[in-house]
């Protein structure tokens, strides 16, 4: 696929490579997950994974962080390699946010607490400092009024929002996201999805595991289709949902669009 | 109208009708008594039935209670004064209760140094147990225990003040070197602490009387105050290490895992009893002799050892009930494992295993007074012993054991309310 300099969004792609992966492999026991996985993301790109369940591509991005090992091929992300090493991994942690499906707010802190405490604690930031960090994101994610409030007391959009905001606390240079909007109402999703295209919007380099095809239309700037753990199909999205070229692309795309 | 009713009417009411109450028989108390206690035949039976056990019973505790006495030197004097009444001879407990709570050897003159150590219990332990309170108090409760030693077994203050410099230097080798990693940091926290105590060691034994009470050995510790000491003692020695055990044994790395799998199996597998019997009487062959290993820390460790395993396996159930989406956030944000289960993982299990802890520690507290078998004299064991088989007390087994009762209930009683009191406290998920 070309990488083109500017997708039709407008959002500018730099040539600097962000995530290279190469002929990478997985196994759960005798299982292969993912086979011989080849993905460059440069920097400021937006990509949108797709596949049918089981197809690998939540583990996929769960490699890039490495809550999951991966056991053969190479993965290096923003020039650090993702190795056994701990120093490594834990510097990629840090640079690389990560969205769940359940959101994963830790229930005992407050949303204040949960925001500052990766950078008190990682990055060593003085206390007031990280709060004010904080304050900042949530309200660019419109919920600075519930700071002083627990996880518990949000909606699941509210909540999806904070693990947002708790992940850009940390001023990560990549976002991953895993099926980030899977586990909301419908009236809720949408406030989950433009805090992402808002993100977009700033050039954030994100990985998005979704079966949001609106937002993938309007925000992506290459889409990949998955199956069986290999990735069978990439291309930018007007010509990859106009003109899907392999036989399960189109299976897929006419059963999660034909309704 | 008004004409045609005046004529044919003999009364009419000018006012309205206040609301009438409802029947007695469908409010308040006499509504309850009827829908709980008389709401069919087999109901009205349970309830005579129910109402004549409580008669029995406090037929029986009642007079017990009022008709004994507090009066008298001995059962010969307590029968004398109660007569047929079927009172209680509560003399002994005046009598002995000294005995009850210091145990028989300890020098009576001495009593104010136990119970001045108790008393500053009420000032070191709020600040743990209560958030809210100033967190530098807690600098008290760290002194604590070196204090207590100090007042309970005496001997000069050197002793627990070397106790306290090697821990404290052992910290700060610990902070230095943990930058490095986890593995130095614990050999420079051994290796500070030792060299703290050794030289320690020969400064106390050049001024032994300096700042020094009177010593009471080990074996002249007693009664409650025995209880009290191994209680608390253990409980607060067994959670940490009930902690560390519990994230052994779910440890990636083999040997540590095996390590933990294995102690927490063997001393599960093995009755508190056989282990305080081997701290007594076994321990003494494998040690070199004419070591003085002390027998109330011999029994210590067994009790720890024994309490941690439990601990372990309540907070590996805490562990295991945290959806893996916690471990994997707290990753995801690049803290270590140290700081993942100190934030994360820990307040949240340990918050889940408040129940099965509490139920442990209080389990464990009331298996202190299997040392009696060990012949120690703690509060069962001085009852068991030296009272019921003097001459003077011979027979008074409901007072005393009512008494030994009602200590413990009050402490295992305290400990419940408050671990209910902090579950509510740390209630934040709205579940």
């Amino acid at each position: 696929m070309a990488m083109a300099d500017t997708n039709p969004q407008g959002m500018t792609v730099s040539d600097e490579v962000a995530i290279e992966i190469k002929n990478m492999n997985k196994w759960y026991g005798q299982f292969h997950v993912l086979r011989d996985i080849d993905l460059t993301v440069h920097r400021g790109e937006r990509i949108v994974i797709c596949g049918p369940s089981g197809s690998g591509k939540s583990t996929l991005i769960r490699c890039i962080n490495a809550l999951e090992e991966h056991q053969q091929g190479s993965i290096v992300v923003d020039g650090t390699p993702l190795s056994s090493d701990l120093k490594n991994i834990d510097k990629i942690r840090s640079e690389v946010g990560m969205c769940f499906q359940h959101f994963n707010l830790f229930p005992h802190l407050t949303i204040l607490e949960n925001c500052t405490l990766a950078p008190l604690w990682v990055r060593k930031i003085p206390k007031k400092e990280a709060e004010e960090t904080a304050m900042y994101f949530l309200e660019k994610v419109k919920i600075p009024e519930q700071a002083d409030k627990y996880p518990g007391q949000l909606s699941g959009g509210q909540q999806q929002r904070v693990a947002i905001a708790r992940s850009l606390c940390m001023r990560p240079r990549i976002m991953l996201f895993d099926e980030p909007t899977s586990a909301l109402d419908p009236e809720m999703i949408k406030e989950v999805l433009d805090t992402m295209i808002q993100l977009a919007e700033e050039g954030m380099t994100m990985l998005c595991v979704t079966h949001e095809m609106g937002f993938a239309r309007q925000v992506a700037n290459r889409v990949i289709f998955m199956d069986a753990g290999q990735i069978v199909e990439q291309n930018e999205p007007e010509p990859f949902f106009k003109n899907p070229q392999n036989d399960r692309t189109k299976l897929f795309l006419s059963q999660i669009l034909g309704h | 109208m008004s004409d045609t009713h005046a004529e044919s009417v003999a009364f009419v009411r000018k006012t309205e009708i206040p609301p009438a109450p409802p029947p007695v028989t469908e409010t308040g108390a006499i509504k309850w008594v009827r829908e709980n206690l008389f709401s069919g035949p087999f109901n009205t039976i349970m309830t005579l039935l129910g109402l004549y056990v409580v008669y029995w019973l406090l037929s029986g505790v009642i007079p017990w209670i009022l008709n004994g006495t507090w009066e008298g030197s001995s059962i010969r004097d307590c029968r004398e004064i109660i007569g047929d009444t079927g009172g209680g001879c509560f003399a002994v407990l005046g009598e002995r209760w000294n005995q009850l709570l210091f145990g028989f050897e300890y020098p009576s003159e001495l009593y104010w140094r136990p119970t001045l150590a108790f008393i500053l219990l009420f000032v070191t332990v709020p600040q743990v147990l209560f958030i809210s309170l100033p967190r530098k108090l807690l600098i008290l409760t760290g002194l604590y225990p070196f204090l207590a030693y100090w007042l309970i077994w005496g001997g000069s203050i050197l002793i627990p003040f070397f106790a306290l410099v090697g821990l404290v230097l052992g910290y700060a080798a610990f902070t230095r070197a943990e930058r490095i990693n986890f593995a130095a940091g614990l050999a420079a926290f051994v290796v500070a602490a030792v060299v703290a105590w050794w030289l320690g060691g020969f400064l106390t034994a050049a001024a032994p009387n300096f700042l020094a009470l009177e010593a009471v050995d080990s074996r002249n510790m007693g009664g409650f105050m025995l209880n009290l000491i191994l209680g608390i003692v253990c409980v607060s020695l067994s959670l940490p290490l009930g902690i560390v055990l519990a994230l052994g044994r779910q440890s990636r790395m083999p040997l540590i895992k095996y390590v933990c799998v294995v102690f927490i199996e063997f001393v599960r597998g093995v009755p508190l009893i056989t282990l305080l019997f081997v701290a007594n009487v076994v321990l003494a062959y494998f040690l070199p002799p004419g070591t003085n290993f002390d027998l109330i820390l011999r029994v210590i460790i067994m009790i720890t050892l024994f309490a941690s395993a439990y601990i372990a396996e309540v907070i590996r159930g805490g562990l295991a009930a945290l959806p893996k989406g916690q471990y994997e956030a707290a990753d995801s944000l690049g803290l270590d494992y140290a700081q993942a289960m100190r934030l994360i993982i820990l307040p949240q299990a340990l918050k889940i295993s408040i129940p099965g802890i509490v139920n442990v520690a209080v389990g464990l507290f009331k298996d202190t007074t299997l040392v009696s078998i060990i012949s120690m004299f703690d509060l069962v064991g001085m009852i068991r012993g030296p009272i019921l088989s003097s001459t003077d007390w011979v027979g008074v087994y409901w007072e005393l054991w009512a008494a030994a009762c009602v200590l413990f209930f009050v402490v295992c009683y305290g400990i419940s309310q408050y671990s209910q009191w902090l579950e509510r406290q740390l209630q934040t998920d709205h579940r």
